[in-house]
């Protein structure tokens, strides 16, 4: 223990989710197993059976049931989570929107992974980013120490915009990866958490109500346009969060994060792990006197156009590196920069796409140098570049 | 409208003129004092009941999706024991979950089949209309051998379903729980009590209740609680109970009427009645006889 | 609009299924023997026994709700006595 009453261990992201998870505390905890999110459901049961947790664990037959059940209990005001992965997530796909449309609060952790086909079992974006329009707010996640404050973070969000959260990390390079967590006294936690108070409930035998109505032409339109208003005040409310976080942990999070942009001529946007090989090629071209700097997105969904516009309009040669493909069109992040940059009238800059790390392969520091040299000797198209 | 039956379930529902779906509801909401939570697949009676903005429904409900009603009851099922675990909820309401055919044999097995393994406290009333209802009549893994439907509809090639149903109440049977039954909405007082027995067993429990559909079974809107005594006259859908394994027939009809004055009365089999498919009403008593036949026998060994 | 569509019941935001009819049953009650088989299948709970006089006796005979009879004819169908008829 030091002296601001933190406890500092090695862990991996997995364990370190499931540390927080196990701070949170929730009611109820659905899940169905997949690689790489076992660890955190693994360690979790653990708890439960050492008796660290009063969680309702649900060990259901699917991961559509598991959203399900998460969804039957958030209903009935309960603290509801789930954890997947790749086919998981898609596996409860449909029942994504559903969770969002009846504006649930309901936290996922994820251990992104590759799509099938073929079969992989590894990490990127794949996965996340085939349900970006569902309706969930999207965290990425760094590190383990993201991983850990966030997923607390996350929880407290979906409750003050009554919104599915999805907390998420690269499978297994951070689910699997042991590194430094600082980890907050349990009290600090639960006073952030505070509890949950559902407007509406199951429970509630008085006044009852019903969830998962059916909306003709003349009301779904605007049920949508309520959805997308109140999805959009994950932005500010996920800044409050983290100042307030940052009162009990001492840590800084926020929508993005900027490693020496403020000067930079060439600059890469990505997110998730792989940002950490990025800030120390940054720091290595640095000492050569490059201007090199890193946009780190943390805040995806709700996409942040304005606040990211305004942080890189000026920058002209820009990299974004996507995690994910998306057959047959530009991949997503890329678009979403591109339209940041748009609507902020810029019309300066040259965005070039670049997609990495697919079904878990390496993305080392010479492929991320190969990126700013490309951008300085202004090797920049409209073709996708593979770091491959 | 009858201020004692509409407590829990409201008048105003778009069900069709003549539909059985609402006696099963109230009967079984009706079969309890305590709160009860329902969780609906979609379906005739979801769509009907919860059209936005209005809802009949004066008990907590919840639709999530098609085949899940039975796992959107876990999660209830699991969150009243957390909160009464940590004293936010004094006591629990009865958990009841209702699917048709279509949401419980097909696409909500999965479900239920978790569901009932796990052991949460819940009973599912499946209302078998014999069909996916609701979108126009297409078969299910519920409709009875030789019947018409949409997607196999009886022509020159064919006589319409060449499958039999799947015996549903076996399958749930494999999962051990204490209590389920077979029942028919033309027998109110049969499934009230069957309702009871139900809710005041401990852990899941199962009812399947025959739900004649005058719209896609094809007969006139006042019919389906005549058609449906034929289905059970006929023992074409016997009335019994499996209580901790054994098996109890609740009504052996002394003569029973040959299966053919139950298809008769049906659009759905009209295409039976024609010289080329008159091996398949032959077949139909066939098996419905063996069907009774080995009920017969699992009720005397038990 | 209510959030996420979540509604609670009101009587008022529900059709009167009555103008469903184009058949209407019609109780005789000096025929209603007040069983109240026509009360339970009911699709839509439109049938209540209410006490009436008949032939100068009071008894408890069928009432129906005529806001939400949607004519199915079940009523008249299931009825032992046949003291309920459909009429244009």
């Amino acid at each position: 223990m030091d002296k601001n009453n933190k406890k500092i261990e090695a862990m991996t992201g997995g364990a370190a989710m499931a540390e927080a998870l196990r701070q949170i505390n929730p009611d109820v905890m659905a899940v169905y197993p997949i690689t790489p999110q076992t660890p955190i459901i693994e360690t979790y049961a653990k708890m439960k059976a050492d008796g660290k947790v009063k969680t309702e664990i649900v060990q259901v037959e699917s991961e559509h049931s598991a959203m399900s059940a998460t969804i039957g209990a958030s209903a009935a005001s309960a603290r509801a989570i789930t954890a997947t992965s790749s086919q998981g997530l898609l596996y409860m796909a449909e029942m994504l929107p559903i969770a969002s449309g009846l504006r649930l609060p309901i936290l996922m952790c994820v251990s992104s992974r590759a799509l099938s086909a073929p079969l992989n079992i590894h990490g990127e974006h794949g996965d996340v980013m085939a349900v970006r329009e569902a309706g969930w707010v999207q965290i990425f996640s760094e590190n383990v120490q993201e991983a850990y404050d966030n997923t607390i973070i996350a929880l407290k969000l979906s409750e003050s915009i009554d919104l599915p959260v999805m907390s998420i990390m690269d499978g297994f390079h951070t689910s699997h990866t042991t590194e430094r967590l600082e980890i907050c006294d349990d009290k600090s936690i639960k006073n952030f958490l505070g509890d949950r108070k559902a407007e509406k409930s199951l429970l509630d035998f008085n006044s009852p109500v019903t969830f998962g109505a059916l909306a003709l032409q003349n009301s779904y339109f605007d049920f949508k346009l309520d959805q997308e208003e109140a999805i959009e005040k994950a932005k500010t409310e996920y800044k409050k969060l983290c100042a307030e976080y940052m009162n009990i942990s001492g840590r800084k999070h926020g929508i993005f994060e900027t490693y020496k942009l403020e000067d930079a001529d060439y600059v890469i946007v990505m997110m998730g792990a792989t940002a950490g090989t990025a800030k120390d090629v940054i720091d290595s071209l640095r000492k050569k006197e490059k201007k090199v700097g890193l946009l780190n997105i943390k805040l995806y969904r709700p996409f942040p156009y304005r606040e990211i516009g305004r942080e890189i309009a000026h920058v002209r040669k820009i990299a974004v590196l996507d995690r994910a493909i998306s057959i047959g069109a530009y991949p997503p992040l890329y678009q979403d920069i591109v339209n940041s940059l748009h609507h902020a009238g810029s019309h300066k800059n040259e965005i070039a796409s670049y997609i990495y790390g697919l079904g878990g392969r390496d993305t080392l520091q010479k492929d991320i140098e190969k990126v700013f040299k490309d951008l300085e000797e202004g090797e920049i198209s409209n073709k996708i570049k593979y770091l491959k | 409208m009858n201020k004692d039956l509409t407590k829990k379930l409201a008048p105003g529902h778009a069900t069709c003129a003549g539909c059985g779906i609402p006696a099963i509801v109230r009967t079984v909401l009706g079969a309890t004092n305590e709160p009860v939570i329902v969780s609906n697949a979609t379906g005739c009676l979801e769509v009907t009941t919860t059209i936005y903005p209005n809802t009949s429904w004066k008990v907590p409900y919840i639709h999530s999706a098609f085949g899940n009603a039975a796992a959107t009851a876990s999660g209830i099922d699991a969150a009243q024991k957390a909160l009464m675990k940590n004293k936010k909820l004094k006591k629990p309401a009865k958990i009841v979950a209702f699917g048709g055919d279509g949401g419980t044999y097909d696409i909500g097995l999965q479900a239920l089949s978790g569901a009932l393994e796990r052991g949460h406290d819940f009973l599912y009333v499946c209302y078998d209309n014999e069909g996916y209802m609701n979108t126009g009549g297409q078969r299910s893994g519920g409709t009875p051998f030789g019947a018409n439907t949409e997607t196999e509809p009886a022509g020159s090639d064919s006589f319409g379903k060449s499958k039999q149903r799947k015996d549903l109440m076996e399958i749930v049977k494999a999962h051990n729980i204490s209590y389920l039954a077979q029942a028919n909405v033309a027998y109110l007082s049969d499934l009230k009590k069957k309702a009871k027995k139900a809710l005041k067993t401990p852990g899941p429990s199962f009812l399947l209740v025959l739900q004649p559909c005058t719209n896609l079974w094809k007969f006139p809107t006042s019919q389906y609680v005549n058609i449906g005594k034929l289905a059970t006259e006929t023992n074409f859908w016997p009335l019994y109970e499996i209580e901790n394994g054994n098996y109890v027939i609740n009504y052996t009809p002394k003569n029973p009427k040959p299966v053919e004055e139950f298809l008769k009365t049906q659009g759905r089999f009209k295409h039976l009645f024609v010289p080329k498919n008159k091996s398949v009403i032959a077949d139909i008593q066939k098996t419905v006889n063996e069907n009774f036949k080995t009920l017969v026998k699992k009720a005397q060994i038990s | 609009m209510e959030k996420g569509a979540i509604i609670k019941h009101s009587i008022k935001n529900s059709s009167k299924t009555g103008d469903w009819r184009y058949m209407k049953p019609e109780i005789d009650i000096s025929k209603c023997i007040g069983c109240g088989i026509c009360v339970s299948y009911c699709p839509e709970a439109a049938i209540e026994l209410k006490n009436k006089k008949s032939k100068n006796k009071n008894k408890k005979v069928a009432e129906i709700d005529y806001d939400y009879c949607k004519g199915c004819g079940v009523c008249a169908s299931v009825c032992p006595v046949k003291a309920i008829i459909m009429k244009k």
